[in-house]
């Protein structure tokens, strides 16, 4: 009221000291957002790339071999389980489910386990796998990026990986996310 | 006494960490001087605050001995973490990548730091340009009555 020549000056700088203010609010908002994201799903390199190579004696055949060629001609899931994985426990009624809705065939990758316990465990919680392969020295498993089993992969017909997925599947992950996928791949669309 | 025993903590507590790289017998010392320096670079992907020399998770012992056996074959450091990132990401990396992803995030400290000391000067010098305190009369007339009520109260 003193002054009203400077009145017009100062009016378009004050709008500067709500910056600070908004900065923080944003860098708020993104950290609050941080914290709902899970730091264990980290992205896979592998994520349209050929599934690595393998060569397996089969769990419930062991003269048998399975290598990454099982995996072409439709798409199917590669699931990496043991019986020491306590998730892999909670999964597994959900792979028997999937197993039983015949949408896809399901591989396993056996990992740092002993053949006498993962046939025990088939033997007493039924066996949702066409074929499981013996990785029991986890050389494979670094092969394609596992870092915390169960993990589960989508794979198109060409043997590519299209999606992984970290940790028990539920059935909401599989109605949801897995299954529109390959439903997605069967019909061509590609990704 | 008190300046040995500080001493001896601490000697007890570096061998912990050599303790866990130890059991792989290497043949000179570079090659053991590269692999500790590569598994304390590297991220435990388990235990995402310990680097793979720190960590006592199965999947790191494995990535361990990964490493170990890269170093026997000859392969290079960075064979070794190309080998590693094509498999578990960027990720891994302790210290990421300078590249066009991690541009921004090597960067913004810099671009902070210009954009805070160009709004320090900028707002200084400002400041300093402008007059220093102009007060009308009336102002002032108000103030003094102000402050001779102030007076006059106490």
């Amino acid at each position: 009221m003193s002054q009203p020549t400077e009145d017009p000056k100062e009016k378009p700088k004050r709008w500067i000291y709500i910056i600070p203010l908004v900065l923080f609010s944003v860098l708020m908002i993104v950290f609050f957002i941080g914290l709902g994201l899970n730091p264990r799903l980290l992205p896979s390199p592998l994520i349209d790339q050929p599934a690595p190579g393998f060569n397996l004696a089969r769990l419930k055949a062991p003269d048998e071999m399975i290598s990454q060629d099982v995996l072409k001609g439709e798409p199917s899931l590669l699931n990496i389980w043991a019986t020491w994985c306590v998730s892999c426990r909670v999964e597994h009624p959900v792979l028997m489910k999937i197993a039983a809705s015949k949408e896809v065939p399901i591989f396993g990758l056996f990992y740092k386990d002993e053949r006498s316990k993962g046939l025990a465990w088939l033997k007493d919680y039924g066996d949702p796998y066409v074929a499981s392969g013996m990785d029991l020295d986890g050389k494979i498993a670094i092969d394609w990026g596992l870092y915390g089993a169960p993990e589960t992969f989508v794979i198109d017909k060409d043997g590519v990986i299209r999606y992984k997925h970290v940790g028990p599947i539920t059935w909401d992950d599989w109605q949801n996310i897995l299954l529109p996928k390959i439903k997605s791949l069967r019909a061509g669309s590609g990704v | 006494m008190f300046r040995a025993v500080c001493i001896a903590l601490c000697l007890s507590f570096s061998t912990v960490t050599l303790a866990e790289i130890a059991g792989f017998p290497f043949e000179n010392e570079a090659e053991e001087e590269r692999f500790e320096t590569l598994a304390s670079q590297l991220r435990c992907l388990v235990c995402q605050n310990q680097s793979l020399a720190d960590s006592d998770a199965p999947l790191a012992q494995d990535l361990r001995s990964e490493l170990y056996e890269q170093i026997q074959t000859g392969n290079s450091n960075d064979q070794i973490i190309s080998f590693l990132t094509g498999r578990y990401g960027d990720f891994i990396l302790y210290k990421p990548a300078f590249n066009a992803r991690t541009l921004l995030l090597w960067l913004s400290p810099l671009l902070l730091f210009i954009v805070g000391v160009f709004c320090l000067f900028r707002f200084n010098l400002k400041s300093r340009q402008e007059p220093e305190g102009e007060v009308s009369e009336a102002d002032l007339q108000k103030i003094r009555e102000l402050l001779e009520s102030e007076t006059e109260n106490k």
